[in-house]
């Protein structure tokens, strides 16, 4: 797994378990619902698909499952091209966000399900649901009807009923947002476990960054029907590709300024509301080489320091996190700047006149004009 | 598609059915009547084109009968659905063994038109029934009296029926929150008030419903008019469905019967359309 | 103070009093209700002779089960109440069937038409049945099928009330299951027969209820369409009861008490479903 974090290899065949090439989505009704996306998911990898509401990353995983046909492309679940083969047929289980249990069968029965479809010999079922029902600590439980379970059990149930296939891989539709958030955590934790157990491949559809970077061997971004980047979790948030990136990784988000290249012989400057910042050479040519006039800076809250800096701002509001503070700042122009703060640092009040500082090497500089990441 | 042909084979035993039995003798209906069926079997169909409907739709008989059928619903539907109502209201209140009172109240259902018929017919029997002894005498008897019997079938009707207004009212009451009425009675409102100024309006929408359906039921009445009087005394209970079944049986007379038929739908639909306006009006109340 | 002193003496002498009246107009309101078949019940407990004494016989203080005995045997009850309950249980059998297959089609299935057929199914609901009489007997004759069972039932076997009632129900079902069924590796026809039609059990039940309840009592078409004892169903049968025992009414009402106690029966045991079926029964129109 540590091989399969390591960025995104665009490779075909051997070792990929799920691969969509160049799949688009467009409904009936002319929306598009998923631009052409490529995708690899490697053997025993966990991938998150990370994104808004609606930024079609569901559809992407039901195209998967098989529960939805592409309008292009294809998907290969193994070497396999599976555009023409059936849900069942596909080798893939699925976990839901409403867990999908059948609500007038047993959690037996529930389990043993999609092993019975298969004209599985009966002790060898019973077999299989019972390891599933000890891996999940479903024994006592096998029983009860759904409606008699509590929300974590319900979810524990769906994912033995995706276990006991033993599938080419997991999909997983928001499986943990329909629990509390105490028991969420606890679960994630639970789920990487079992995915570091079983070496499943698991595709991992989820709105929330904080289950996708902590999950994920890596993370696909989507937004709008589009892939806007991928790859391992600390170098999507280290070097975002591009302003919606940037923005959706990160709590509180990236600090975003915009600002005006100024360019002489010499280096290349940015021009602030209220300051001239020098860039370090490598980003000043990278700057200079795209050609672009107005420009994106982005900075996380917690590289920017309150330090007297050169960067003029007014403290409006300071929260306390009690392990941590944030403080919002407004620049000149109104453009506001939050810092996140250690609770025993310095303190600024609200009304404070303060001069912010950025460290060059943690300024991520975007094109205004298409976001993209101009530098390092 | 496979999920289309699958589709087409589930729906295609009921359009097998709907077909024949409905839709086909339905359209078939406006073709026969513009036949005469001759006076002696035997003797070919002359075709009239709409001579008959004209004939048919204004003759004595066909307006007598469809004045009876209207008087007949107008005795039967709002009077079995005030008697539902009331009961309904009655039965709502939290009482040790109201569960008993709800069973009989809705215990009619368990009754058929015959078995309705029947009882009353005995009831009613001038030799052997009780009402007649207790009184209610007619000269002629009241099942051969024109200005009874009619009332009479109306009586049994509504008796019959009762059990299904009164389950209908008491689940539309039911729907009402008791928040509702609990407000109206903090609010001071008496009993009447309560009745006449929350649960009518509240349940207005189940009522006009009712009233509309049970038009609709009451222009079908067959049963208790082949039991009770067989549309006399002269014809004064020959409600639609009765005449239509005596022309095509007793003068097997199809191309009269078919327009008479038509008429009968005709009077459907429009019923079915006034509920249809109504039911927009449900879905406003129900905001 | 003192005003409320009065009435928390007042309050509860009050109270019962209104209870009091509350259950003695229930139960005059019960008494009315249930006094047709109670002079029914009395009527077929009696002899013959006491039939048409007068004062009536309002309490039978010597019953007898004679008429019973007369009217199942002699009066051909039992032919009509079998030939009842084959009709009503193929009747309801088929409704079942044939709205489960339609109502899941409907719900479930992408398919061209769709939405006309579906006003097709509605439209069956505007036509009375005594619309299509006329041809209907027609058929039947030409079919060779009058007077036998086939004749009483396969114009009922397909309503859109069930068809439209089983749609509303497979709708409640949640995607995800379906979704879930076609990954476990269930086709349509599996995932009707063991997910939807388990759980749609109780719109099923109340179909099943109805659509007994109407062909038990129908009356028009078995009238029109049956000629013997034999196929006579027991509406019919207690019209040729009473003609053929005139002289006896006592046996008449022992046919209609045995007439109605099969739905009696069906009432108590399925009161829920009944009243279910009924209330969207009403919907029919």
């Amino acid at each position: 797994m540590t091989e399969a974090a390591r960025g995104d290899v665009d490779v075909d065949g051997a070792g990929i378990a799920v691969s969509l090439r160049e799949v688009t989505k467009t409904y009936d009704n002319g929306v598009m619902a998923l631009g052409p996306i490529d995708l690899q998911v490697r053997k025993g990898e966990l991938v998150s698909l990370l994104g808004p509401s609606g930024c079609g990353k569901s559809t992407a995983l039901r195209i998967i499952a098989g529960l939805e046909a592409p309008t292009s492309g294809t998907v290969r679940i193994g070497s396999r091209v599976v555009n023409d083969v059936e849900a069942k047929d596909r080798d893939v289980s699925m976990v839901f966000q409403t867990y999908a249990l059948y609500p007038h069968m047993s959690v037996q029965r529930n389990i043993e399900f999609p092993l019975k479809s298969r004209g599985m010999p009966r002790d060898e079922r019973a077999t299989r649901v019972r390891e599933a029902a000890r891996g999940l600590g479903l024994e006592g439980l096998l029983d009860r009807k759904p409606a008699q379970l509590s929300g974590g059990q319900r979810q524990r149930v769906a994912l033995a009923r995706a276990i006991v296939r033993r599938p080419a891989a997991f999909l997983m539709d928001e499986p943990l947002s329909n629990l509390d958030a105490k028991l969420r955590v606890q679960t994630r934790a639970e789920l990487i476990e079992l995915h570091r157990r079983l070496a499943a491949t698991v595709v991992y559809v989820t709105h929330d960054q904080v289950e996708a970077m902590t999950m994920g061997d890596r993370i696909a971004i989507l937004d709008r029907g589009v892939l806007q980047q991928i790859g391992p979790p600390q170098a999507v948030y280290d070097e975002p590709a591009n302003l919606f990136v940037a923005q959706f990784i990160g709590s509180p988000s990236m600090n975003t300024i915009g600002a005006r290249v100024v360019a002489d012989s010499e280096a290349v400057a940015v021009e602030l509301p209220g300051a001239r910042i020098m860039l370090p050479a490598p980003t000043g040519a990278a700057v200079a080489r795209a050609g672009a006039d107005d420009v994106v800076l982005g900075v996380r809250p917690e590289h920017v320091r309150i330090d007297g800096g050169q960067l003029p701002a007014t403290v409006s509001v300071v929260e306390s996190l009690g392990h941590e503070r944030h403080v919002v700042c407004r620049l000149d122009d109104g453009t506001m700047v939050i810092v996140r703060e250690a609770a025993d640092a310095s303190p600024a009040r609200a009304g404070d006149a303060v001069g912010l500082s950025v460290p060059s090497e943690h300024l991520h500089v975007f094109d205004a004009g298409s976001g993209r990441r101009v530098a390092v | 598609m496979r999920e289309a042909g699958l589709a087409y084979a589930l729906v295609l035993p009921s359009l097998v059915v709907f077909g024949a039995f409905i839709f086909y003798p339905f359209v078939r209906n406006f073709y026969l009547g513009f036949f005469r069926t001759p006076p002696f079997p035997g003797l070919p169909k002359k075709g009239v084109g709409l001579t008959q409907y004209r004939e048919v739709l204004t003759s004595h008989d066909f307006l007598n009968s469809v004045k009876v059928t209207v008087l007949f619903a107008v005795y039967t539907v709002p009077t079995g659905i005030a008697a539902g109502l009331g009961l309904a209201v009655l039965a709502h209140q939290k009482l040790r063994g109201i569960g008993i009172y709800r069973t009989i109240f809705s215990s009619t259902v368990a009754t058929s038109v015959a078995v309705a018929s029947v009882i009353f017919g005995t009831l009613l029997n001038p030799n052997v029934g009780l009402l007649p002894w207790l009184g209610l005498q007619t000269n002629p008897s009241i099942l051969q009296n024109p200005s009874w019997a009619l009332l009479a079938v109306a009586i049994t009707t509504i008796w019959q029926n009762l059990g299904l207004s009164f389950i209908l009212m008491s689940s539309g009451l039911q729907a009402i929150p008791d928040e509702l009425l609990e407000a109206a009675q903090i609010d001071g409102a008496g009993a009447w008030s309560r009745f006449r100024n929350v649960i009518v309006p509240l349940l207005s929408p189940t009522i006009f419903f009712a009233v509309v359906v049970g038009s609709i039921f009451a222009f079908q009445s067959f049963g208790q008019i082949e039991l009770l009087t067989q549309g006399g005394p002269t014809k004064h209970t020959n409600v639609l469905t009765y005449f239509i079944y005596t022309t095509l049986q007793q003068q097997q007379d199809d191309g009269k019967a078919a327009v008479l038929a038509i008429a009968l739908f005709g009077i459907t639909l429009l019923l079915t359309l006034v509920q249809m306006r109504l039911l927009e009006r449900r879905v406003f109340y129900a905001r | 103070m003192r005003g409320e002193a009065g009435v928390t003496e007042g309050r509860p002498v009050r109270r019962r009093f209104a209870i009091v009246a509350r259950y003695a107009l229930l139960t005059v309101l019960a008494a009315i209700v249930l006094f047709p078949v109670y002079m029914a019940v009395v009527g077929s407990l009696l002899k013959t002779e006491q039939i048409t004494s007068r004062p009536p016989t309002m309490l039978p203080t010597h019953p007898t089960w004679d008429s019973y005995s007369t009217a199942w045997s002699a009066g051909h009850l039992a032919t009509y109440l079998r030939n009842s309950a084959i009709v009503a249980v193929i009747i309801t059998c088929g409704q079942v069937v044939t709205a489960i297959l339609a109502g899941y089609a409907f719900a479930f299935l992408e398919f061209p038409f769709r939405r006309t057929l579906f006003v097709v199914f509605i439209a069956t609901l505007m036509v009375p049945f005594e619309v299509t009489i006329i041809t209907n007997l027609n058929t039947i004759v030409s079919l060779h099928w009058y007077n036998t069972y086939a004749g009483l039932t396969v114009p009922f076997l397909a309503t859109g009330f069930g068809a439209f009632l089983l749609r509303q129900a497979f709708l409640g079902i949640p995607r995800d299951l379906q979704d879930a069924a076609a990954l476990d590796g269930y086709g349509h026809l599996r995932f009707m027969t063991r997910v939807a039609v388990p759980l749609a059990r109780p719109a099923i039940a109340a179909l099943a209820v109805f659509g007994f309840l109407s062909a038990w009592n129908q009356y028009l078409w078995p009238l029109l369409i049956t000629k013997n004892d034999q196929l006579r169903t027991v509406q019919i049968g207690l019209r040729q009861l009473r003609a053929t025992s005139i002289e006896q009414v006592n046996v008449t009402l022992a046919g209609v008490v045995l007439a109605a106690l099969p739905l009696v029966v069906l009432l108590v045991v399925f009161q829920k479903q009944l009243v279910r079926g009924l209330t969207a029964g009403a919907v029919k129109g």
